[in-house]
């Protein structure tokens, strides 16, 4: 029974955190979603205290070991984009497959490289 | 009896359950990396939809709950980023410059391809914004005046792809480094990436949760530049 409050209470702490993340979304004309201003207040309130790790971790890892599952519904709509789609499909696949493929291999070594120089020179 | 099953608000969230629940059994049983769960689940879902003549928006109906929960879930992907903060100080340059180079791989690589396949310059700003998670990526394909419907597509695309093979790219590319693996999911395959880099390890999943939100604004800021160019 305490656990159920536990993790009941830890997420309406993040729902909040969304809620307020909703609001500034729609007052901010900038197209960054809820979600990433939530994840700013949330980051910035562990890193100053203002919310200890404790008060959401339970719940939070919860959330994200759901993740994959919460991601159905929106690829299973892909069978509604189908038709839109027909003019440039191939395209489309290819340029997705490539540039995913791409930026994969090049974010990662950009960061490898200059980690592994880094060290070189020194402690930072 | 098949609308009394399909117009319940279960219907939907019961069938990409299930359907999720077979693709992680059969995840457990094979770790060959096309049986992915995601990926299993879609076929299911999709399948049943089309073979009992369903429609999406009956199924959605139900199944937006799921979708709901998709905000307070990346909201607390800001807990293992912080879990990581020692990491994430200490490695900052390497970190910026990783997600930096990922997003100008990905203009670039667009706008190559744009011009190898001849696209117009609304299907090319409609690509665009690929790589980025899908809320951002629906106000950026607006304010490029692109195809919202399609960019939406090859944004989900896109982090099928990384879900299902962000990790095996990685290892295609002899890239070890737990941070760079994060960076390189997560700069190409936004959330949807994010959560397979979860998977890998505590130190990717973050860093990938990272450049979700730093590669998306770079993209909205660098956007501006490249989409004059076709």
């Amino acid at each position: 029974m305490q656990k159920a409050i536990k993790y009941t209470l830890q997420f309406i702490i993040i729902a909040a955190i969304s809620l307020i993340g909703e609001i500034l979304n729609k007052v901010i004309p900038l197209p960054i979603p809820a979600s990433i201003y939530g994840m700013a207040i949330l980051f910035t309130a562990l890193c100053t205290g203002i919310i200890k790790l404790s008060a959401v971790k339970d719940t939070g890892k919860v959330l994200i070991s759901i993740m994959p599952l919460l991601f159905v519904p929106a690829a299973v709509g892909l069978i509604e984009s189908w038709a839109v789609m027909q003019d440039f499909l191939l395209p489309i696949i290819v340029i997705v497959a490539i540039s995913t493929i791409l930026v994969t291999a090049f974010a990662g070594h950009a960061t490898e490289f200059i980690i592994n120089h880094s060290k070189k020179g020194g402690k930072r | 009896m098949k609308e009394a099953v399909t117009n319940s608000l279960f219907f939907g969230l019961a069938l990409s359950i299930i359907s999720f629940l077979i693709g992680t059994y059969i995840k457990k049983r094979c770790r060959f990396f096309l049986f992915n769960p995601l990926l299993i689940a879609i076929t299911i879902t999709i399948s049943t939809l089309v073979l009992l003549n369903i429609e999406y928006r009956s199924y959605n109906n139900g199944a937006r709950f799921l979708s709901y929960l998709l905000t307070p879930a990346t909201v607390a992907l800001a807990i293992p980023l912080y879990e990581q903060l020692k990491l994430l100080r200490k490695n900052l340059t390497a970190i910026l410059i990783g997600i930096t180079s990922g997003v100008l791989t990905s203009f670039i690589s667009i706008f190559a391809m744009a011009l190898l396949f001849g696209l117009n310059h609304t299907q090319y700003v409609t690509l665009l914004p690929k790589s980025i998670t899908t809320a951002i990526g629906i106000g950026l394909s607006q304010e490029l005046d692109g195809y919202v419907a399609i960019t939406v597509a090859a944004i989900i695309m896109t982090g099928l792809l990384g879900n299902i093979a962000g990790d095996v790219i990685c290892r295609l590319f002899g890239i070890k480094n737990p941070i760079a693996k994060g960076i390189a999911i997560g700069t190409a395959s936004h959330v949807m990436g994010t959560a397979k880099a979860m998977e890998v390890g505590k130190i990717e999943g973050a860093m990938s949760s990272l450049s979700v939100a730093v590669a998306g604004c770079i993209t909205v800021a660098v956007a501006i530049f490249f989409k004059g160019l076709i």
